[in-house]
């Protein structure tokens, strides 16, 4: 089981934080050694995989169309789907990053007696993959509040706005409850339908177990197993300045937490979560298509491949040419002598395709 | 015609357990074997064919043998899996595309059921992202640091003859149609993917001979047909005849390889040769005539199709270089292409990166209404529905639109002029100036998301006739859908296969369909100049109200 795999792996690593914050030392490796080692893998790892992409020549330009290009002054060019200019690049590549505008247009498809196939509308994928997304975002951006002292002003702002519920002196935040709400969402979803269960791999799973596991240690930190806050801001402090120390009893949680956040950190630069880097580079979304209008250079283009010449066509046919009224460049000498082929197709081409 | 019965299609399609129909399959994909028995496969090339392609482009077609696909041998040679991962590192460094495309997927399966081949044959590997899966797999185990350390859990998996005979039957059971490219997130192409993965069969000499026989016709005489330079003629000549017993005007301005034209004009080369291809000749020759252009046809350029965008990209290049070559030596002022899918996907997102630039061609302008085609500024090549659109816009043309009238039209997007170069509304232009009855097929079938004839990429062979019906039911079906509901006979499309493939998947799923070229329709609605009282359309029928 595929989803089992993963979901051990979880748990392991749960465990393991949970020892490891036990024992001596423990807490400082959790707490200062591997933050600062999971962020160099995750920034060095993501560096290395886009230099790694960016290194390699986009020899063709090959936007998919999604709408109408751009020809006659009377037929309106659908400039977001079928971009020809920069700026309309940028609109059609926002829509995508922003509005993840693709997915937005995913049907599902059936098939009845008849035969008959149905396309139905199907945007739950895409209101879930927005909602996590942007979930997560706006609980990455709160944890700012870790790190900037005196905090930054935006933190409050959008702690005011993503909370929605006091309890005791304690707000609730919706991001955190809508992300893991996606993320469950996206793991039945695998798990649920036959054909992603069938595509999934143990790599599908992992991302979003880990991911629920950070979501829940997570809450459970803030609503039911209270860590010292004060004591996890001066280590979190610390690790910006680069001088950190764990002072008083931050409670285990905080590292299992922690922990969780490192790896997905550290994994990321190694995994299909590079799509976060991968949706702006993608040729066929980010090329304007004006493959017509401008001349798209291949560095790699090979000057030596030419085509099969006239004169060679020529001289294979120039007596049938002559006598069909077709013109020549060389007249035909008197005596022909047997024609010199040097690319001569094989002779025994006996089923004509139709195209 | 297909092995399996239409009746019995019918049913299959529906009832048959697979994962299309709601059955889960037993096996993890891995374990899926692909085998292969008649009517699964395209024939492998001849000896002699895979010879000549090496002997033009050394070392992209392998070792030339006779050799079964059926067999368990397929006379790789020794190092054959040393060649694939040296072949798919030089890809990966010279293509960013696949880069891209192998790191991105997170497999959120929004690609799986957009594919015609999964929609009509419901194989777990016909999913987009599982074809794709079967070339990442082996990326993963040999490029990436995950895959090397993880092994199976990362879903790696070494090369093994198992692999490659997936790749020979899943790469070609994919048409490049980018359908599933439209809805992936990250733009995955799985186009792109099967592409690669042919060059990559083609290195170890695993072909087809479907695609490699018109490729080399191709490159020796100029057409997929092999049709030399008298018959080529002759046989678009013979249709003047036939224009002529339709209209009563004999054209005048058909001519070949006439040096000094305005224009050269290229079209895929089943458009003399192959019904109902020719009758969208006639349309284009009658336009010619109708305008007075200046116009020339290459007996050495007659191919706008071009096999070898389904085999290598040099072999693409190599063929498509006759168009520059022929519009140089002739001296035209700039070139018009005719109505096929994947030549307009080879001319307007390669042609000019390959062969250009077209610094000794002018920037095409309508000789009749002057509008100048600054969207083909660089590349010089207009396509035949852009320049009769406009020539409609401006009045230029004299149409009786009612000769159209026994004809109920829909229209086909052909995937390479949707997806791959935007021409959508030029051809719905010239329809509803034709005809007057006009039909659109449902919005999740047509445009940007058009379903493919179940054929293209050199997959219109005889030998996989069954595939092939099923590949093309999600275009059949949304064609029966119009035929039903306004009662449409008249399935009208911008491609040379698709003239081809869509007229036998019709004859399969809807019968009462017919198949044209927009430019038949075009002209018979053109009143050409000294015509007699028009009685039948170009193919002979009785025009409305000439019945009796």
């Amino acid at each position: 089981m595929r989803v089992l795999k993963a979901f051990i792996a979880v748990v392991a690593l749960v465990l393991v934080a949970l020892v490891v914050a036990q024992v001596p030392g423990g807490q400082s490796l959790l707490g200062i050694v591997l933050p600062y080692l999971a962020f160099a893998i995750f920034l060095g790892g993501f560096i290395y995989r886009v230099m790694y992409w960016a290194k390699s020549p986009v020899p063709f330009r090959i936007p998919t169309t999604c709408g109408q290009e751009s020809s006659l002054s009377f037929i309106k060019q659908n400039k977001l789907d079928c971009p020809t200019t920069k700026t309309q690049v940028v609109g059609r590549m926002l829509l995508e990053v922003l509005l993840f505008r693709s997915l937005f247009r995913n049907t599902r498809a059936s098939i009845h007696d008849g035969p008959k196939l149905a396309y139905g509308s199907n945007k739950w994928l895409w209101l879930f993959a927005i909602l996590f997304h942007y979930s997560f975002l706006v609980i990455i951006l709160r944890h700012m509040r870790l790190f900037t002292d005196p905090i930054a002003g935006f933190v409050p702002m959008l702690e005011f706005g993503d909370g929605f519920l006091e309890v005791g002196a304690t707000t609730i935040y919706q991001s955190s409850f809508i992300l893991l709400a996606a993320v469950t969402f996206l793991f039945l979803r695998r798990v649920l339908r036959p054909y992603l269960r069938y595509i999934s791999l143990p790599a599908d799973y992992f991302p979003l177990l880990l991911i629920f596991g950070i979501g829940v240690s997570g809450i459970l930190m803030r609503h039911v197993f209270r860590v010292d806050i004060v004591s996890v801001k001066e280590l979190t402090m610390g690790l910006v300045t680069f001088s950190p120390s764990i002072e008083g009893q931050i409670g285990a949680i905080f590292f299992v937490h922690l922990f969780l956040v490192c790896v997905l950190l550290a994994y990321f630069p190694f995994s299909k979560l590079m799509h976060l880097g991968g949706v702006f580079m993608s040729p066929t979304r980010n090329m304007a298509n004006n493959s017509r209008m401008v001349r798209h250079e291949n560095p790699w283009n090979d000057p030596n491949i030419k085509p099969h010449s006239y004169a060679a066509y020529e001289d294979e046919f120039r007596e049938f040419m002559v006598d069909a009224g077709l013109p020549v460049e060389k007249e035909p000498e008197p005596a022909p002598a047997e024609p010199e082929v040097e690319e001569a197709a094989p002779a025994d081409a006996e089923e004509k395709p139709k195209a | 015609m297909a092995d399996t019965k239409a009746a019995e299609m019918k049913v299959k399609v529906v009832k048959e357990p697979s994962l299309m129909t709601g059955a889960v399959p037993t096996r993890d994909w891995w374990d899926v074997e692909a085998i292969f028995k008649p009517g699964n496969y395209c024939y492998p090339a001849k000896k002699s064919i895979a010879e000549y392609h090496g002997k033009n482009l050394p070392g992209l077609f392998g070792e030339p043998r006779d050799w079964e696909i059926e067999s368990d041998d397929w006379q790789l040679p020794e190092n054959w899996k040393e060649i694939i991962i040296n072949g798919i590192k030089e890809r990966l460094d010279k293509f960013r595309s696949l880069k891209i495309f192998m790191d991105c997927c997170v497999r959120c399966g929004a690609c799986a059921d957009k594919c015609h081949f999964f929609l009509g044959t419901g194989d777990p590997k016909n999913m987009p992202v599982l074809r794709a899966e079967l070339f990442r797999s082996v990326y993963r185990n040999d490029f990436t640091t995950a895959g090397r350390i993880l092994g199976e859990i990362a879903g790696a998996r070494p090369m093994t003859f198992k692999v490659l005979k997936e790749w020979f039957m899943y790469f070609y059971q994919c048409t490049e149609c980018r359908r599933c490219s439209v809805f992936c997130p990250y733009g995955i192409d799985t186009a792109e993917v099967t592409m690669m993965g042919r060059e990559l069969l083609h290195l170890v000499g695993v072909n087809t001979n479907w695609i490699l026989e018109p490729a080399a016709n191709s490159n020796r005489t100029g057409n997929h047909l092999g049709l030399q330079p008298h018959t080529f003629k002759e046989n678009a000549e013979f249709l003047i005849d036939d224009i002529e017993d339709a209209t009563g005007v004999r054209l005048q301005n058909l001519n070949f390889n006439r040096k000094g034209a305005e224009v050269l004009f290229i079209i895929p080369s089943a458009d003399v040769f192959a019904d109902p291809g020719i009758f969208t000749f006639m349309g284009y020759i009658m336009l010619f005539e109708h305008i007075g252009l200046d116009y020339t046809i290459s007996t050495y350029a007659s191919e706008g199709g071009n096999f070898g965008l389904f085999t290598h990209n040099s072999l693409m290049k190599k063929l498509n270089a006759k168009m520059y070559a022929e519009a140089k030596r002739l001296g035209v002022k700039w070139i018009l292409g005719g109505e096929c899918g994947h030549m307009w996907r080879v001319i307007h997102q390669y042609m000019n990166t390959m062969n250009g630039p077209a610094d000794f061609l002018e920037m095409p302008k309508s000789p009749i209404t002057g509008t100048v085609f600054d969207n083909a500024a660089a590349t010089k090549m207009v396509h035949i529905s852009e320049f009769t659109a406009d020539l409609i816009h401006h009045g230029k043309l004299k149409i009786d639109k009612s000769r159209n009238d026994n004809q109920i039209v829909t229209f086909h997007d052909s995937c390479n002029t949707a997806r791959g170069m935007g021409l959508m509304e030029e051809p719905r232009y010239i329809l509803n100036s034709v005809c007057n009855n006009f039909h659109e097929m449902p919005e999740n079938t047509i445009r940007d998301k058009t379903f493919c004839c179940g054929s293209g990429t050199g997959l219109n062979t005889g030998e996989i006739m069954d595939l092939r019906m099923r590949a093309g039911l999600p275009r059949a079906n949304a064609v029966k859908y119009v035929a039903e509901r306004h009662g449409v006979n008249m399935l009208s499309c911008v491609c040379a296969i698709d003239r081809a493939t869509l007229l036998a998947l019709n004859q399969y799923w809807n019968p009462e369909v017919q198949v044209c070229g927009v430019s038949e329709l075009v002209g018979n609605a053109l009143i050409m100049e000294g015509e007699k009282e028009r009685e039948t359309d170009l193919r002979g029928e009785p025009l409305p109200g000439m019945e009796g």
